[in-house]
């Protein structure tokens, strides 16, 4: 047995030997797993990376097996979605995959997000990763946004009608530019059948490029941690960071059982509650599109919604277009934005702690108010908290340089 | 302890500020109808029943003969003597012959598809729906639902005919308007009150399991599913256990 | 990092297990999507069976349908050609259909249920045309002693009136004949076997 399993592995090495005489395999593997030192404090905030990557594969895989039942016309796509969820084996399955993936990438992200608002994982030497992030984040609204017309219910028709006629509230080239969109007078077969070529091919190669940017950008400074503390600063004889730990095998093995978990949670979900109460698929794209009747309520997925509610604040249609747009340009600005000595909230003041709470309540609240009608008492609170938004911003510049902080210590503590 | 307690008041918090939350196909009028797509049975009576008295006008486009016989155990001898009317096939789907232009001039509408209708309005409006048809003050037609509707109460002959007594209400407006108080049964039907509830819930559960036929297998599927999960979670947690050892 | 204790044992067993509990996971997670590739509920109603009305088929008619995208002929075969079927064994290829795709319930020379009708798959086995069907007995441009019998135009693939390729073309097997039986006496259905036949 021994003998055995002995020239099996002098046959695996020796196959090894012949590709890395051709391809840089154990190199790379090297450079991105056992040398890539982390920090050894990484918390609950660090798993959402990786499970954003999973994600990522999830709505590939998904959304390929979608793509084999689906039709990209306006008289059978409703048709086909339901073709899906009852006449080809296991496409419910598939379908919800999909659809439950899209409302988890974004809980992901925007948990990705947050933690770097915690731990200044924007700051330098980082700000090209955030950039990039922010890019994909981008990206992934105009996927989903796209993805959300192929049903061709009524959300999905109505929903992009109002989304689309926004881009008319520019002066001048708005109509013409709406048309362009659409490639038709009013939103139909020919706007449905772009959507689906950009939501299926375009769109993820972009992601996909930007998800290599973002990681090789990670890799060049190697990853922030909750301490806000650059490891590569205290290293041992052998040149390795101290609080360092490679990445392989001690962080494969935790993200592996982080991975467990979150599929635990998505298959929760997916099996058990695929409409989220209505957010995850909304009760009136059971509806055929249909141009003569307008929903009563138009309302874009919940993801979008906080922005929405930024754009309904404001009276003016271009305006709320300028603000809204504003509302997700300034997150690109953050490296530069936040001016502070430290990185990390552990070592600010109140102040920091104070306003991220003020952000994170207007950012739900805003949300919600962003599913709701729209009564003049929501308009109000709405103009509010999208103040506290943008106040987060302005305040972090001018707070941030002279802020008290508190002595960052040497080494990572937790 | 401290980050418990920390998170638990973010969470306290936050708690006030979700009493927005969205509204399934709920809303005013809706009643708790009990449908259960778990009860067979039910789903047989009700498939009788549409098959009887909707489908003439309502297609379910998207159901299947066969698909219905093997969820609702019936055999396919008992499907096409007691279900088809038409000369479908068993494999074809539940459509019908009445032209979709005539429709729309005898009724002013089309009748929809009744397919999903359990998943944009739920099992509760159905029921609802059903139970609210009443004559009004014109002889016409009428439902608390959907006012001043174009369809007919089909199944007037088994429940009756109610009509509505009617209260004086003031709103915040200041005016007072007459709104319906309850309904009286002037014209009884074939069954009683009780009997046309559990079919008006039949139908219900029925539209209920033909918008998502799925519904009866993805829960159990789904429950394998994660219990085999955390079956794996656990190992993967006491692999990631071992190797951290090293850590600190 | 403290590797003094590392029990290599312990890891190399929990790695060997949560690989083996992740690889049958992902077996078993692949089987639904394997799965969907099969035909859906849709594609089996449109490749249901079909039921052919065979009171009005004189002798010496065939008659076409389809079943599964296939053409499909019923011939009415008059006694003479069923009995002049044994004449063929010595050009034939296959005489007894030992490697023909056929039913079980489908045997001998005559490769039917009922003698006098022909249940066949009008497809070429060469590359899928559909031949033309020559019943007359007697010289053709093709052949000087034809005993009547199914001629593809496509590459002159020859078949006799059970469906039997000829030796020297290139067609490499008998025509197929499909799973059928009869409802009653003037109705037959293609697609289903009849009761308890294998």
């Amino acid at each position: 047995m021994a003998k055995f399993t002995s020239s099996v592995s002098k046959g695996a090495g020796a196959l090894l030997n012949w590709f890395d005489d051709r391809l840089p395999v154990t190199k790379f593997w090297n450079a991105t797993m056992t040398g890539y030192m982390a920090p050894k404090n990484f918390n609950f905030w660090y798993y959402m990376g990786s499970l954003a990557l999973l994600v990522l594969v999830i709505q590939i895989f998904s959304g390929i097996l979608l793509a084999m039942h689906y039709k990209p016309s306006a008289e059978e796509a409703f048709a086909s979605v339901e073709y899906i969820m009852r006449d080809v084996d296991w496409g419910w399955l598939i379908r919800y995959m999909h659809t439950t993936g899209a409302s988890f990438f974004f809980i992901l992200i925007y948990l990705h997000m947050f933690r770097s608002l915690l731990y200044g994982s924007h700051k330098a030497p980082r700000e090209l990763l955030w950039v990039f992030g922010m890019f994909i984040y981008v990206a992934l609204m105009a996927e989903a946004f796209l993805g959300y017309i192929l049903p061709w219910g009524q959300m999905s028709y109505w929903g992009a009608q109002v989304i689309i006629n926004l881009f008319g509230a520019i002066p001048k080239i708005g109509e013409p530019l709406t048309q362009w969109i659409r490639g038709d007078f009013f939103i139909s077969d020919a706007t449905l059948n772009r959507f689906f070529a950009l939501h299926v091919i375009a769109v993820p190669l972009a992601i996909l490029g930007l998800v290599l940017l973002h990681l090789v950008a990670l890799r060049e400074n190697g990853s922030n941690n909750p301490d806000g503390i650059e490891i590569k600063k205290n290293k041992d004889a052998d040149g390795n960071p101290l609080d360092g730990i490679p990445f392989h095998p001690y962080y494969t093995v935790k993200d592996i059982f982080g991975v467990g978990m979150f599929l635990i949670l998505f298959s929760f979900v997916l099996f058990l509650w695929p409409e989220g109460g209505g957010l995850f698929l909304e009760h009136d794209n059971f509806i055929p599109a249909d141009p003569l009747v307008t929903p009563a309520h138009i309302k874009p997925v919940w993801y979008f919604t906080p922005f929405y509610a930024i754009l309904k604040a404001v009276p003016d249609k271009l305006m709320g277009v300028l603000l809204m747009g504003a509302s997700v340009a300034i997150l690109f600005f953050l490296p530069w934005l936040d001016r502070s000595p430290v990185k990390s909230i552990r070592y600010k003041g109140l102040w920091y702690k104070v306003l991220l709470a003020l952000f994170t309540i207007a950012f739900v609240r805003l949300g919600l108010l962003g599913m709701a009608e729209g009564t003049p008492a929501q308009t109000w609170e709405m103009r509010v908290w999208t103040l506290v938004y943008f106040m987060f911003f302005v305040l972090l510049f001018f707070m941030s340089p002279g802020a008290k902080t508190k002595p960052v210590p040497d080494r990572v503590t937790h | 302890m401290k980050k418990l307690a920390k998170y638990l008041f973010i969470a306290a918090l936050l708690l006030p500020l979700t009493s927005l939350t969205v509204s399934a196909a709920g809303g005013a009028g809706v009643e708790h109808s009990g449908a259960n797509i778990n009860d067979t049975a039910s789903l047989q009576r009700g498939a009788k029943w549409y098959v009887n008295y909707c489908l003439g006008c309502h297609t379910i486009s998207y159901m299947r003969y066969n698909r219905l016989a093997e969820d609702l155990d019936l055999s396919e001898e008992m499907v096409m003597k007691n279900l088809v009317f038409s000369d479908s096939k068993f494999g074809e789907t539940m459509d019908i012959a009445m032209d979709e232009e005539q429709a729309k001039a005898w009724f002013g509408k089309t009748p929809p598809d009744l397919s999903l209708i359990g998943r944009s309005r739920g099992a509760d409006w159905v029921y609802s729906y059903l139970l609210g048809f009443y004559k009004d003050e014109n002889g016409e037609w009428n439902n608390t639902l959907l006012p001043n509707l174009s369809m007919p109460h089909v199944l007037w002959s088994l429940q009756g005919i109610q009509t509505p007594v009617y209260r004086q209400e003031t709103s915040e407006d200041g005016f007072t308007h007459e709104v319906i108080d309850h309904f009286k049964l002037t014209m009884p039907g074939s069954q009683s009150p009780e009997e046309f509830e559990e079919t008006a819930r039949d139908i219900a559960a029925f539209l209920d399991y033909a918008g998502e036929p799925a519904k009866l297998k993805r829960k159990g599927v789904g429950v394998w599913v994660i219990l085999f999960l955390a079956f794996f979670t656990f190992i993967a947690y006491l692999l990631k256990a071992e190797y951290w050892r090293d850590v600190h | 990092m403290s590797f003094d204790d590392v029990n290599k044992g312990r890891r190399r067993f929990l790695v060997a297990t949560t690989s083996v509990v992740g690889g049958v996971g992902v077996g078993l997670a692949a089987i639904p999507f394997i799965k969907s590739w099969m035909p859906s509920a849709k594609a089996q109603a449109v490749g249901a069976p079909v039921e052919v009305n065979i009171g009005k088929l004189k002798e010496g008619q065939l008659l076409k349908v389809q079943w599964r995208g296939q053409t499909i002929g019923v011939l009415h075969r008059t006694p003479e050609m069923v009995s002049d079927l044994s004449k063929n064994d010595a050009v034939l290829a296959d005489p007894q259909s030992a490697e023909a795709d056929q039913p079980k319930y489908v045997q001998g020379e005559q490769r039917a249920l009922k003698p006098e009708f022909l249940v066949i798959n009008m497809h070429c086995t060469h590359l899928g045309c559909v031949p033309q069907m020559i019943p007359q007995v007697g010289p053709q441009p093709f052949d000087a002693d034809w005993n009547g019998g199914f001629y593809c135009p496509c590459h002159k693939s020859k078949f006799d009136l059970s469906g039997r390729v000829y030796k020297g073309v290139p067609a490499p097997t008998n025509l197929r004949v499909p799973p059928y039986s009869f409802l009653d006496e003037r109705t037959l259905i293609i697609g289903v076997s009849p009761q308890g036949a294998v």
